[in-house]
This record gives structure tokens, C-alpha cells and sequence, in this order.
């Protein structure tokens, strides 16, 4: 059993995948909350409910919006470790999505600032539509990423 | 034998009328009739060829083709401004089921034939939208207060004109498709008294109806009429004046206040602290109680702010009295916005209501505080135009915070400085309040303000509101709404929370086809509005509207409604300029009007190629592009003041599509030579009609007088060599020269031209929630340039002119 380099990179990248699994989850949730309203029609028009409602929206924009940068850090730092550990197939699997959330980053919106997710203009049927795709299949891809770290560790490890 | 009861889907539409719509309004008439063989009149052409190539363009089937799609040659006729103001485009019904729709004032969409699939949406480069003005004085208003309210039982949708009967006992939903039962109660019809014609009701008879909603509605007893005053009063207010003409537009106006016994009213003044007023009736006067620590403001006592209009009556007009003169001599310079409105947050919480505040300076304490942005010499830049956007988010969130206690904030901003209203409006524009703005409001250097403040003060505080509303949009299945425009908080994807409804808002929303719509005909539209009137009753106004479906291109053409999309492209440009920037706006509208019109080039055959042909529905869409690139919103080049602009594009979004309209593109008439040809009789009265002419200084003559409407404000100017006739019967001065430079009133005077010009004035004025004020402008007037700007059809600072435009498209269309 060779602790090497890699093999820590591997192994703190299981860890941090899992948190990135349960960031894209969370996602998942969170939109599916803003989506939906109180589900009893009559209950919608309770003027008691819509302080409730307006108090989930901006709590669900509010940890939408810090939770964008640990996302990214986590991920930017997979990049770099793979990096400096050599493990090029891995690092070749992990830029594109890299370079996707510098794009999301750094773009300036034509359209809608997805990315600042401010309560008042957040619903948006696109937006939310799209911010939910998103999350789909982010989740894909962490979930294999994650089982791929796994094996890649495990490889790593009883390799001489 | 079966009576076939009433009312199945009407029969599949054949191809298109055969008679040409009632809209004829075209000045393509009259001297240059073509041959009898074609109904459509043939433009002026300088020579035959001309007129062969384009006879050659139009298509074979001339009789078959509706009068929308006429094509009209842009750059060679030059009068395409009809005579008579341009109607809503009618949708292509049955007879039966026109008369039956929503009237388009109320609620209209961009096209009024739906394409079918998104591709065929995209083929056609048009917005597809619906505008709405759903709480709009009515005149006639069927209100039902029976105890069922029969609904859809899946997609919830009110019962309305558009619906199938499969028979007595069933019913088909136009959204969804799902048949319902009809219940007993309905089967009987109060109005005809008579039995077991459900499509008799006035439910199913009028496609704009109010319910009267049972307590299932409600589920906090209806909240009363809270109405809550806040005031600037440091001494840049004080010095404008606003005070008096405030105390006494609202002491005229107490007893009119919409409500019932219950309605409550407060008063909260702020300059660098924040005072309250105990109104409790018993004592003998307003006692003001000053609260000084401004970073966590509280309230001085629990109750008797907001105390009961009836009972507390003459406490509330000594307080009005002595209102303007209380503040006489402050020395306090600062404004202390943001605390001022926390505490009065905390005020209305219990029970929701309206605020309306008074401001006239940036706020310079206290939380919310905001700095100068605007920077005097970028006023006139053609590059990036800055600080369009909040420059805090506190307004926001305390407007989210006002939006879910059912408080709307209306802003009425008097001031003659910078205030970065970009940053304060969002105070009202997220809790559905309304914004009014004033620039350089003085009561003697600019007594027209203080007149327009008087009468939109009166308008404001005695038209009808409604309370803790929500409004829901629902389309047939197959289409779906994603972007909403206009004042209020998005609750959900469908769920508008609006905290006041009033009837001057306009609102605007943006659709999609998600299915595709091949298997039905018609498309329907529902907007239903749930709020408590000022009585504290809980009613549901709904609207209807139903269009047709088509499938080809040049159908979608045929139905285009050049106003309703318009305005919808003004909001969305809004939109772009504050995500973006002014010039993304500006160039996404020319590439609106140059995309749209290549398009529908696609669909005609054998065009010549040098010229710029628009279907008739569209010939006015350049000329209003090119009018709203001169709005003060999206213009570069002339000196504009980054609060106006910001205060244009705040209208654009929330103003109804016929107010924007003429903001947009002001009528202008001839007045010097009005005669009784096409006048009509209202009440007992004729008003001439004088035609439409072009926004061109080509259309003004030194001999004559022109009037534009420009829906806030009316311009009456008048020429160097007018008649004196025109000048002593109508302005009561003896002639030109004697003219004063400020004139704003017509003078009542006693001979037949003086009657038909103060009878159309009136007219114009009627119908209109904001009264507009009138200029009389002669040469060198400080209104001038104003008037001058109005004129969008000249080449200006700000751009080009419309045959120039008209030729840039063209160039594009054809690259």
C-alpha cells in the first residue's frame, strides 16, 4: 500500500465530493421550493401566508447565493491538486466543467442574472427551468465523480 | 326533440373574412382608387412599372387576403399615420363569440392569431404577450354574488364565456381540458328566472365579471381601508411648497377616502428625526411626538398613531391646518428616508394598508442613505449610461418585507435635484406601489407642477383601491407565462402578490409555447384579481380572452397588434438596460423592428428589392420603434437627467398599453381650423375631430396652431402669422405679440371656436386618470424644446430621422 501523493488527492476529493453531492441536492430542493407554493389554492390567497412565503423566498436566495462560492472553490481545488498530482485523465474529466463554471461566473447576463439570484426576479419560469437542469445534472455528475474518485483511490492504494 | 343546448365550440373558422375589417382607418383611400377588380386601394406610384412589379408582389388570392396583411411599401408612402387614432386589432372570431371577448382595453395580447409551435413563434420574431389592466374604471361590471362559484376542479379556472356545455349536466374547461359537473345552483338562471340554462347565467354572458367571494376566501377577517402619510419636512421641503397644496387636496378630500367606518389614517413627518402625531380622539390637539435615535427607530406609543378617520375627524384637520406652517423656520437640511419608513413599517404591520411618501431630496441619514451618482456632464453621452440600477438593496428588502405585510408604498418625489430614484423606487416597485415624480416642483417658480400635483393628488386619494390582492394568470394548456412586467412581488411562478391594486397599473407578461397547441382552435387566457374592496369585501374580478390558433406565418402577421407589442418591447428593453446596458436596449429594439420585417419579407414572393414592405398590421411598427429610441428611457446624444430617464423607464413598465401609448407617441391635431366634418356627439355636446397629422415639423405651418397630447401634458403651440381670428376667439388676447410666455388655461369665451376647441380639450381630458396640463407655447417659450423633442419623425441630437431609419432597416434587411 503506496500512500502517495495521488492518493491523498483522491481521498480528500471523496470527502469533498460528498459535500458537493449534498450542495447539488440541496439545489435540487431548493428549486423545487421556490416553484411550488402552498399547494391548497384557498391557502394562497391567505394574506397571512404571504409574509411566510416571501420569507422563504429571500431565505432560499440568500443560501443559494453563499453556497455558489464554496461550490466553486471546492471544485477549483480538485482541479489544481490533480493537477499538481499529475493524474491527467482526471484532471481532463474535471475541465470541462471548470471552464462551464467560469463561464457561469464571469458572463454577463443577457438575460437574467442567474447567479445572483435575487428574490424579486428569481421566478422566472426560465430561469428556474434552467436552474434546475442544471442541478440534474450536476448531481449526475458528481455521483459518478464520486464513485470514480473511489476506485481511483482504491487503485492507487494497492498499487505498489 | 333535444333542444341542442347552447353552447359548443364554435365551428372551425374558414380561411379569413371575406369583408375587410372595420379598421380601415388607411389614408390610402380616397383619389387614388386602382381598378375596381381589387378591394385594396393602390398606393401613389410615379410610374407604372412601379405599380406593376408591386401588383405582381402581392398574391393571387387577393380577395382571400385579410386586410392585416396587406403589404404596405414603407419608403415610398409617406403618410402611413392614419386620420383617427389606431383601434385594437379584433380578433378573428365568430361574430357571436367577438362580442363575447374581453374588451381589448382591459386585456390584450401582441398577436392575436397564436402561433401554434414555438418554432413558428420564433419564425415570426415577435414578443408574445399579453397586456392587462385588469382593475380600470368600468363603467358597466356584471358583479354576481351567488353562493357557489363554479371552478374548474383541477386547474381551478372561473367559469367563463368560452367553455363547452356537453350537456345540461357537464362541463368542458377551456385551459384544461377537463369535463366538471355543473351543480344544482347553477342550473338556475336569477336574472331570466328560468331553469336549466346554465349558459344563459351572466357568468357564462360576460367575459369580464366579479365575484362576490364567500368566507372560504378569507381566512383573516378583510382588513379595513389604513391609509398612512409620510412627509418630507426639512427645509429644502418647506421651501418648495408642497405642504399646502398637500393639506389642501387632502382636506378636501377626507370625506371621499375609499372606505367604509372603519378606515384608519396617520401622519408620520421625518427631516434628521422622525416625528409621529397622536390623533386620540379626546384630545384637544395633535400632540407630535419626536423620536431622535434614528438608527433603531421604535414607536413612541402603541396605539392612537393610526387612529379612526371618523372618529378622530377634527383632530385630523387641525393637524392639516396647521400642517404648512409648522415647519416654517427649520434649519434642518438632512432627510432621514430609511428610518422613516422602518417606523412606519412598523406602524402598518398589523394590519397592511398604504403608505405614501413625500420626498424631495436624496436621503443623507440614517440607514438607506444614498450619495449623488449622477455625474452632470455624462448626461448627454452616446456611450454606457451608468447608475441605472439600485445602488443599495435596503429599499428592496424593505419593500419585501412591506409586499408580505399587504403594504404598498406610493412615492411622490418633488424634487429639483438628483435623488437617485433608481435606487428609491424600488421601494414601490416591489410592493406594488405607484410612482409619481415632480422635477423641480417649486410653488412659485413652477406653479404648472403645483397644478399637476393638485389634480394627481386628487385622482390618487379618491380613486378606488383594493387591498391584500393577488392576481393569477392561466393559459390554455400548451402555453405558458415566464416573465411578468409591472409593480408587484412574484410569488410564485403564476402568483402575482400585489399589496394595493389600483386602477391606473398596467402590468405585462411574457409567454411561451411549451406544446404544441395542433390539437385545439382557439386559445384562452384567464386573469383573475382576489382582493378586498375598501368596504371589506373580499371579490374576484376575472377576465377572459380567447383567440385563435393558426399555423402558418403569415397568419401570425395578420393579427400582429403593433401597440400592445410595443409597449412590450418597451418593458423588456427596460429590463435589458438595467441587466445589461442602454445601448444592448437600443440595439435589441432596431434588431426587434429589422428581424420582424425580414421575416415576413420570407413570406411574400416576387418582392422588388429596394423596397421596404411591411404587412398593414406592422406599418406603424418603425415609426413607434423609432419613437420609443426618443424616449427620454433609451436616448443618448441629448441631455437627459439620469432621474428622469430612470422615472421614464419606471412608467414604461407599470403604465397600461393606451396611456403608454401616447407617452410614446404623442397625437398632435390641427386647432386653427377645426370644422364639424366627423365631429361626434357626446353628451348632448359635438366634439370636432381633426385628423391625426405626423410628428414632423413639416406638418407645422407659421399660420397656424397645432394641440399635442402627449397624456401627461398638452401643448398647444402657436404660429408666428396664426390668425388673429384664432388668437383673440380662442386665447382671449387681441394677437401674437400680446401672448404671454406661460399660458395655461383656454379662456372661456363666448363664440362658436371657442367652444369646439374648449369642448375637444375636455374631451381629450376625459378618460384619462392623470389630468394633463395645458402649454401654450409661442415661439421662445421655455417649453419649447420640449415640444420640439416630441416631434420624432425629425432627425434630432438623439438620432435619426424616420426616413433615415427607415433606410438603415432597409439596408439591414437586405445585407
Amino acid at each position: 500500500m503506496a500512500f502517495t501523493f495521488a492518493a491523498f488527492c483522491y481521498m480528500l476529493s471523496l470527502v469533498l465530493c460528498a459535500a458537493l453531492i449534498f450542495f447539488a441536492i440541496w439545489h435540487i430542493i431548493a428549486f423545487d421550493e421556490l416553484r411550488t407554493d402552498f399547494k391548497n389554492p384557498i391557502d394562497q390567497c391567505n394574506p397571512a401566508h404571504t409574509r411566510e412565503r416571501v420569507r422563504n423566498i429571500e431565505r432560499i436566495c440568500y443560501l443559494l447565493r453563499r453556497l455558489v462560492l464554496p461550490e466553486y472553490s471546492i471544485h477549483g481545488l480538485f482541479c489544481i491538486m490533480f493537477l499538481c498530482a499529475q493524474e491527467w485523465l482526471t484532471l481532463g474529466l474535471n475541465s470541462p466543467l471548470m471552464f462551464y463554471h467560469l463561464w457561469r461566473f464571469f458572463r454577463s447576463p443577457a438575460d437574467s442574472s442567474e447567479l445572483h439570484y435575487d428574490p424579486v426576479t428569481v421566478m422566472n419560469a426560465d430561469t428556474l427551468n434552467y436552474c434546475q437542469k442544471e442541478a440534474w445534472c450536476k448531481l449526475a455528475f458528481y455521483l459518478l465523480s464520486f464513485f470514480y474518485y473511489l476506485y481511483c483511490y482504491i487503485s492507487k492504494m494497492s498499487t505498489a | 326533440m333535444a333542444k341542442p343546448f347552447g353552447y359548443g365550440y364554435p365551428a372551425l373558422q374558414p380561411g379569413y373574412q371575406n369583408t375587410p375589417s372595420p379598421q380601415a382607418h388607411s389614408n390610402l383611400l380616397s383619389s387614388n382608387v386602382g381598378p375596381s377588380g381589387f378591394q385594396q386601394s393602390i398606393q401613389p406610384y410615379s410610374n407604372t412599372d412601379q405599380l406593376s412589379a408591386s401588383l405582381g408582389g402581392l398574391s393571387l388570392h387577393q380577395s382571400q387576403q385579410p386586410e392585416g396583411l396587406r403589404p404596405v411599401n414603407l419608403i415610398q408612402d409617406r403618410n402611413i399615420l392614419p386620420h383617427a387614432p389606431v383601434t385594437p386589432v379584433v380578433p378573428n372570431l365568430n361574430p357571436q363569440m367577438k362580442k363575447l371577448n374581453c374588451n381589448p382595453d382591459l386585456f390584450r395580447c401582441t398577436l392575436t392569431n397564436i402561433p401554434q409551435t414555438q418554432g413558428l413563434l420564433n419564425k415570426a420574431k415577435l414578443p408574445l404577450g399579453l397586456l392587462l389592466h385588469p382593475f380600470r374604471d368600468l363603467t358597466q361590471l356584471p358583479v354576481i354574488t351567488s353562493s357557489t362559484i363554479v371552478r374548474c376542479r383541477s386547474c381551478r379556472t372561473y367559469i367563463n364565456p368560452f367553455v363547452s356545455f356537453l350537456d345540461q349536466k357537464r362541463w368542458k374547461c377551456n385551459i384544461c381540458y377537463r369535463v366538471n359537473d355543473v351543480p344544482e345552483e347553477f342550473m338556475y338562471n336569477p336574472l331570466t328566472r328560468s331553469y336549466g340554462e346554465p349558459h344563459k347565467r351572466p357568468e357564462v354572458q360576460n367575459a369580464t365579471v366579479e365575484f362576490i367571494a364567500s368566507s372560504d376566501y378569507m381566512l383573516r377577517p378583510p382588513q379595513p381601508a389604513v391609509y398612512l402619510f409620510i412627509l418630507d419636512v426639512s427645509h429644502n421641503a418647506v421651501e418648495s411648497g408642497y405642504l399646502n397644496t398637500f393639506s389642501q387636496s387632502l382636506l378636501e378630500t377626507l370625506d371621499k377616502l375609499p372606505g367604509d367606518s372603519r378606515t384608519k389614517i396617520g401622519f408620520v413627518t421625518f427631516d434628521s428625526t422622525v416625528h409621529f402625531y397622536n390623533l386620540q380622539e379626546g384630545l384637544s390637539q395633535p400632540q407630535m411626538l419626536i423620536v431622535s435615535d434614528i438608527d433603531d427607530v421604535f414607536l413612541p406609543t402603541p396605539d392612537s398613531l393610526l387612529v379612526n378617520l371618523h372618529e378622530s375627524r377634527e383632530l385630523i384637520t387641525d393637524l392639516l391646518k396647521a400642517l404648512p406652517n409648522m415647519f416654517c423656520s427649520t434649519r434642518e437640511t438632512h432627510s432621514a428616508l430609511g428610518p422613516a419608513l422602518q417606523a412606519s413599517f412598523k406602524l402598518l404591520s398589523p394590519t397592511g394598508g398604504r403608505m405614501s411618501v413625500f420626498q424631495t431630496q436624496l436621503p443623507s441619514l440614517g440607514a438607506g442613505l444614498l450619495h449623488s451618482r449622477e455625474d452632470p456632464n455624462q448626461r448627454s453621452s452616446t456611450k454606457g449610461i451608468q447608475h441605472l440600477g439600485p445602488a443599495t438593496d435596503f429599499y428592496k428588502k424593505l419593500a419585501l418585507d412591506c409586499s408580505g405585510q399587504q403594504i404598498a408604498v406610493d412615492l411622490f418625489l418633488l424634487s429639483s435635484q438628483y435623488s437617485d430614484l433608481a435606487s428609491i423606487a424600488c421601494i414601490s416597485k416591489y410592493s406594488a406601489g405607484c410612482i409619481y415624480y415632480y422635477p423641480s416642483f417649486h410653488h412659485i417658480h413652477n406653479v404648472s407642477q403645483t397644478e399637476r400635483l393638485q389634480k394627481d393628488l386628487k385622482r390618487y386619494l379618491t380613486r378606488k383601491i383594493g387591498f391584500e390582492a393577488v392576481m393569477r394568470i392561466r393559459c390554455t394548456r400548451g402555453l405558458s407565462i415566464h416573465t411578468f412586467h409591472g409593480n408587484f412581488f412574484v410569488r410564485s411562478t403564476d402568483l402575482l402578490a400585489l399589496a394595493n391594486i389600483n386602477p391606473d397599473s398596467g402590468y405585462a407578461v411574457q409567454m411561451s409555447v411549451d406544446e404544441s397547441l395542433a390539437d385545439t382552435s382557439l386559445a384562452c387566457f384567464q386573469a383573475a384579481l382576489l382582493y378586498t374592496s375598501s368596504k371589506g369585501e373580499r371579490r374576484i374580478r376575472v377576465h377572459t380572452l380567447c383567440l385563435p390558433v393558426v399555423h402558418s406565418l403569415a397568419d401570425v402577421y395578420a393579427g400582429a397588434d403593433v401597440q400592445a407589442i410595443t409597449c412590450l418591447l418597451a418593458s423588456m428593453g427596460v429590463d435589458r438596460s438595467v441587466t445589461a446596458s442602454l445601448s444592448d436596449a437600443r440595439d435589441a429594439l432596431v434588431n426587434a423592428a429589422i428581424d420582424s420585417l425580414s421575416a415576413y419579407r420570407s413570406t411574400v414572393s416576387n418582392l422588388q428589392q429596394s423596397a421596404l414592405i411591411a404587412p398593414h398590421s406592422l406599418r406603424l411598427f418603425p415609426l413607434y420603434i423609432l419613437a420609443l429610441l426618443k424616449q427620454k428611457a433609451f436616448r443618448t446624444g441629448t441631455s437627459t437627467r439620469l432621474d428622469e430617464r430612470v422615472f421614464d423607464m419606471c412608467e414604461m413598465k407599470c403604465q397600461p398599453v393606451a396611456h403608454l401609448m401616447r407617452l410614446i407617441h404623442p397625437s398632435l391635431y390641427r386647432i386653427d381650423r377645426l370644422s364639424d366634418e366627423a365631429s361626434i356627439h357626446v353628451n348632448d355636446k359635438v366634439v370636432p375631430q381633426p385628423p391625426l397629422q405626423q410628428l414632423s415639423s413639416e406638418k407645422l405651418t407659421r399660420d397656424g396652431a397645432f394641440l399635442m397630447d402627449c397624456g401627461v401634458v398638452l401643448y398647444l403651440w402657436v404660429g408666428k402669422n396664426c390668425k388673429e381670428a384664432f388668437i383673440s376667439e380662442v386665447l382671449g388676447y387681441p394677437n401674437y405679440a400680446a401672448l404671454p410666455m406661460k399660458l395655461t388655461q383656454l379662456p372661456e369665451l363666448d363664440n362658436p371656436l371657442s367652444e369646439k376647441t374648449r369642448a375637444f380639450v375636455s374631451w381629450l381630458r376625459e378618460n384619462r386618470c392623470l389630468y394633463p396640463v395645458l402649454h401654450v407655447i409661442k415661439d421662445e417659450a421655455p417649453a419649447k424644446t420640449e415640444f420640439f423633442q416630441h416631434l420624432i419623425e425629425d432627425r434630432m441630437d438623439s438620432g435619426l430621422s424616420y426616413y433615415e431609419f427607415l433606410l438603415h432597416i432597409q439596408q439591414q434587411i437586405t445585407k
